[in-house]
């Protein structure tokens, strides 16, 4: 009992620097994480706030990653990367993460903040435009 | 400098902490820690821009510098051939990417790069840089096809390589041409901006044909000894769906092409067009040029693939279709490679070391008809001992082409536009 109060007490001493290290290791996996996630954005939308276009059914059927729950990410990204859950793409991009790599994804994208995107509208192209 | 850059390291700290992105937090931050200059604001370029103010959290000053005043996406030009698509449907202006993001933007032409005193000159001016980005996209080159050097050649044959009024031009000759004409068109050797561009050219093409001009057919000339994309795919939709209409020769490099009769002399045929199609071969923007950075073949652009840093100039990145690089040249890996190039930007200019191991992936659709699409795919992660960027496990095509994917080919568009431009 003594030594677990005097081994509690020295983690207690040493717990601030424990922290900081995790913080430290916590930001060069944030910076690993970040480029890999944006990457998802072409169809997720930017920091996984996918655009819902009326336009195209299949967009209902992209999900919203922002705010999405981290065990649910998980699961999906697992169940594509084992064959389990079919896919037209999915399956593809799953199978090429690891499991660190799809826990750390939903880590990320599950602590973004949901949000509506600005609209982009198109526009008449110009007469003056090079090409 | 030293106590910004500390104060930058702790607002990006706690972020990171947070797990979110802060710009509006980032811009009431103090004094920039340097100047980013990019030239060239097309996916790669416009990309890049963004996620430097993004994970800065607005510490890096950004400047683009861009001829045009609008953004005309070559994904999905190939609809506008077909009919499918309008080319206002693909043009989008800079505002918002610019207000949102704090961005400073400059309307004009690089007229030379010194990286040496780390400026850039314009026609209207100079910028100084800490760290420069050459975003140029591609350049075509004339040199064996001499007749269509001249703007007026390319008026009469258009390469629409570069989506905007050269698509336009190209789809009302299309429109023009009476049914049983003949549309010729190349694929240049590999590697050229698109890898499955040209096939899904000549299907759109095709479509238009099948359903308004059915006695016309299309004759693909290819350099490649075989279509290099998508292969099975493209040949079963070339076999089947539109069977008939398109003839596709391989191995057939154009030797020289008659402006005025619209006559193509290859290795093997002489061709004569009612409209004609031409696809030069390519190489890195003008830009790199003038930077002396296309050292591979003369064309492409050696970086190192954890920052695209240039192998021949400090400080000096380059991102997009200029890379060399044995991946294809699509748009999402334009913005894959912006974006990693931006991540170890921010790290370099806080005095860290960028990713060791930077992983991406890669989606290409391709569209067959109006509606039809297909797709490859790939994750590419960094390989360590061969310094290069390297295919996953799981990469590959669709079993066939099919509407479904041909919405999400329009959600992917939709998304990556928003991605890029806002």
């Amino acid at each position: 009992m003594k030594k677990f109060i005097i081994t509690t007490a020295i983690i207690g001493l040493i717990s601030p620097i424990i922290v900081w290290a995790s913080d430290a290791n916590l930001e060069a996996n944030n910076v690993h994480i970040r480029s890999l996630a944006a990457s998802c954005a072409a169809c997720h939308g930017t920091l996984g706030n996918t655009i819902k276009s009326n336009r195209s059914e299949a967009t209902g059927n992209i999900p919203t990653l922002a705010g999405a729950k981290k065990d649910d990410i998980i699961t999906k990204l697992q169940a594509f990367k084992s064959g389990e859950r079919t896919a037209t793409v999915m399956h593809r991009h799953a199978k090429g993460l690891t499991t660190d790599e799809i826990t750390a994804l939903a880590e990320y994208f599950s602590a973004q903040l949901p949000h509506v995107p600005a609209p982009l509208t198109s526009q008449k192209l110009r007469v003056d435009h090079a090409n | 400098m030293q106590t910004n850059r500390r104060d930058f390291m702790k607002l990006a700290g706690f972020a990171a902490a947070m797990g979110v992105a802060m710009p509006a937090f980032a811009r009431a931050s103090k004094l920039p820690i340097g100047r980013v200059v990019i030239i060239g604001g097309g996916y790669a370029g416009a990309t890049a821009a963004k996620y430097l103010r993004m994970w800065s959290l607005g510490a890096i000053e950004v400047v683009v510098v861009e001829p045009n005043r609008q953004f005309v996406s070559c994904p999905l030009s190939n609809l506008v051939l077909g009919g499918s698509k309008s080319i206002d449907d693909l043009t989008f202006g800079y505002q918002l990417l610019k207000s949102n993001h704090g961005i400073q933007w400059v309307q004009d032409q690089v007229t030379a790069i010194d990286v040496d005193a780390k400026k850039i000159s314009m026609t209207r001016g100079e910028l100084s840089y800490d760290r420069l980005i050459i975003a140029p996209g591609i350049d075509f080159i004339y040199d064996s096809l001499p007749t269509l050097q001249s703007a007026e050649a390319q008026k009469q044959v258009p390469h629409a390589w570069k989506a905007g009024w050269q698509t336009v031009n190209l789809r009302k000759q299309l429109e023009a041409m009476p049914n049983g004409g003949v549309f010729v068109m190349n694929v240049p050797g590999a590697p050229y901006r698109c890898p499955p561009g040209p096939y899904e050219r000549a299907s759109q093409v095709a479509y238009y044909l099948k359903n308004n001009k059915p006695k016309s057919k299309v004759i693909v000339l290819d350099a490649n000894a075989e279509i290099i994309s998508k292969k099975g795919l493209f040949s079963k939709v070339f076999n089947d769906m539109y069977a008939g209409l398109i003839d596709y020769r391989p191995s057939n490099a154009l030797v020289a092409v008659d402006v005025a009769s619209k006559t193509v002399t290859t290795e093997f045929d002489v061709v004569k067009a009612d409209v004609l199609n031409i696809i030069p071969p390519q190489r890195a923007g003008k830009p790199a040029q003038l930077a002396q950075l296309n050292n591979v073949d003369k064309r492409w652009c050696e970086v190192d693939f954890l920052t695209y840093e240039s192998k021949l100039a400090s400080n000096v990145h380059v991102i997009g279709d200029a890379v060399s690089a044995a991946l294809p040249k699509s748009a999402h890996m334009a913005t894959n490679q912006a974006k990693i190039c931006a991540n170890a930007i921010v790290q370099l200019m806080a005095g860290l070391a960028p990713d060791p191991a930077p992983v991406f992936a890669n989606t290409c659709y391709s569209y067959v008809s109006d509606k039809s699409a297909m797709h490859v795919a790939n994750v590419y992660r960094y390989d360590e001992a061969k310094k290069i960027m390297v295919s996953a496990e799981g990469g590959g095509v669709s079993a066939a082409p099919s509407e479904k994917e041909g919405a999400y080919a329009a959600a992917w568009a939709t998304n990556i536009w928003s991605d890029v431009l806002t």
